[in-house]
């Protein structure tokens, strides 16, 4: 039995979890670095996205205090959240610096290309 | 529901940024992306969110990617062939990750677990034992201080880092890796002997 508006309530989820997948191809299957770092960011909003979905009560409003507000959404997923976008930003700066510094290295930012340049390296050492 | 039209939008220019091939886009698609998140957090009612999203999120990671394509290039390269094996290790994960949310809470229900414990104190009390009437400012700054301690320690952490790979570029010019010199010099002595040869023929023509 199938019951379609009780799924109705995890569609959230299912769009979350395409978004993550999407991120996740990026890092695994494409080549050029700084496209990698993009999905990482599109993983990285994907789970701050869930996150925030479940915190959400039907009716609730912002975690303000007001005497005229009987249902507050949960604040704890918030704060969370709140720390992981500040230090996502700080590992993102890290990792282009990186970038800059293989780009200086090697001459590129395709991984191919990087590894070629590295088995040739090997090759010359012995 | 404007949940998932946003929703919708963000997984949109999420797959078109996959396709791209110039990453001056891609990384304007990312700001676009982060934008579509920080309205929808609006939606769900988490303000503070909201507005870190829009101004680190979509604001500050442009910036330093944009800055990072000015230091490196700005198109990748085409091989336009789509990966099977990624494809279908995504579609397995993504199958599984579906499969698991059939237990989970539905969207927007009060007597989700996640609503049963600390969240309950944090409303009622926080006034009283805090003060200021905005919850997560409270709890950020006092309940659980020694995370955005943490959190603080991290970001310092990444700054050294930053400044420790970036740094040493202006005092001492930055070490190419041998084998890009060398070819460098290749490539020039074989020019060389082009020229070389060229001018050999030219000289046995005439």
């Amino acid at each position: 039995m199938i019951d379609i508006p009780d799924l109705i309530g995890l569609l959230n989820y299912w769009v979350v979890i395409v978004l993550m997948m999407s991120g996740f191809y990026v890092v695994i299957a494409q080549g050029n670095l700084i496209k990698k770092i993009v999905g990482l960011n599109i993983f990285q909003v994907s789970v701050f996205v869930f996150y925030i979905s479940m915190g959400k009560i039907e009716g609730g409003s912002a975690p303000i205090l007001d005497d005229a507000i009987e249902i507050y959404s949960n604040p704890l997923p918030h704060v969370l959240i709140l720390t992981a976008i500040v230090v996502g930003v700080a590992t993102t700066a890290l990792a282009l610096a990186l970038v800059v510094r293989i780009n200086a290295a090697y001459g590129t930012i395709e991984e191919d290309e990087i590894q070629a340049i590295e088995h040739e390296e090997e090759d010359v050492a012995c | 529901m404007i949940a998932i039209a946003l929703l919708l939008f963000m997984a949109a220019s999420a797959f078109w940024l996959v396709r791209l091939r110039n990453l001056f886009a891609v990384v304007m698609l990312s700001g676009v992306y982060s934008l579509f998140a920080a309205a929808l957090y609006l939606v769900m009612d988490a303000v503070d969110v909201a507005f870190t999203e829009a101004a680190v999120g979509a604001g500050i990671s442009t910036v330093l990617m944009l800055s990072t394509l000015a230091l490196t290039s700005r198109t990748e390269k085409s091989h336009n062939k789509l990966s099977v094996m990624p494809l279908l290790l995504v579609f397995i994960t993504g199958g599984v990750l579906v499969y698991g949310t059939f237990d989970m809470p539905r969207y927007g229900d009060i007597n989700a677990p996640i609503h049963q414990h600390v969240a309950n104190h944090y409303i009622e009390k926080s006034a009283a034992e805090v003060g200021p009437p905005n919850i997560v400012t409270s709890i950020l700054a006092s309940y659980r201080g020694f995370d955005t301690l943490g959190e603080t320690a991290v970001v310092f952490t990444a700054a050294i880092g930053v400044l420790a790979i970036l740094g040493r570029v202006k005092g001492q010019g930055m070490s190419t890796s041998r084998v890009a010199y060398r070819r460098k010099e290749d490539v020039e002595e074989e020019n060389k002997e082009d020229d070389k040869a060229v001018s050999d023929k030219k000289e046995t023509t005439s």
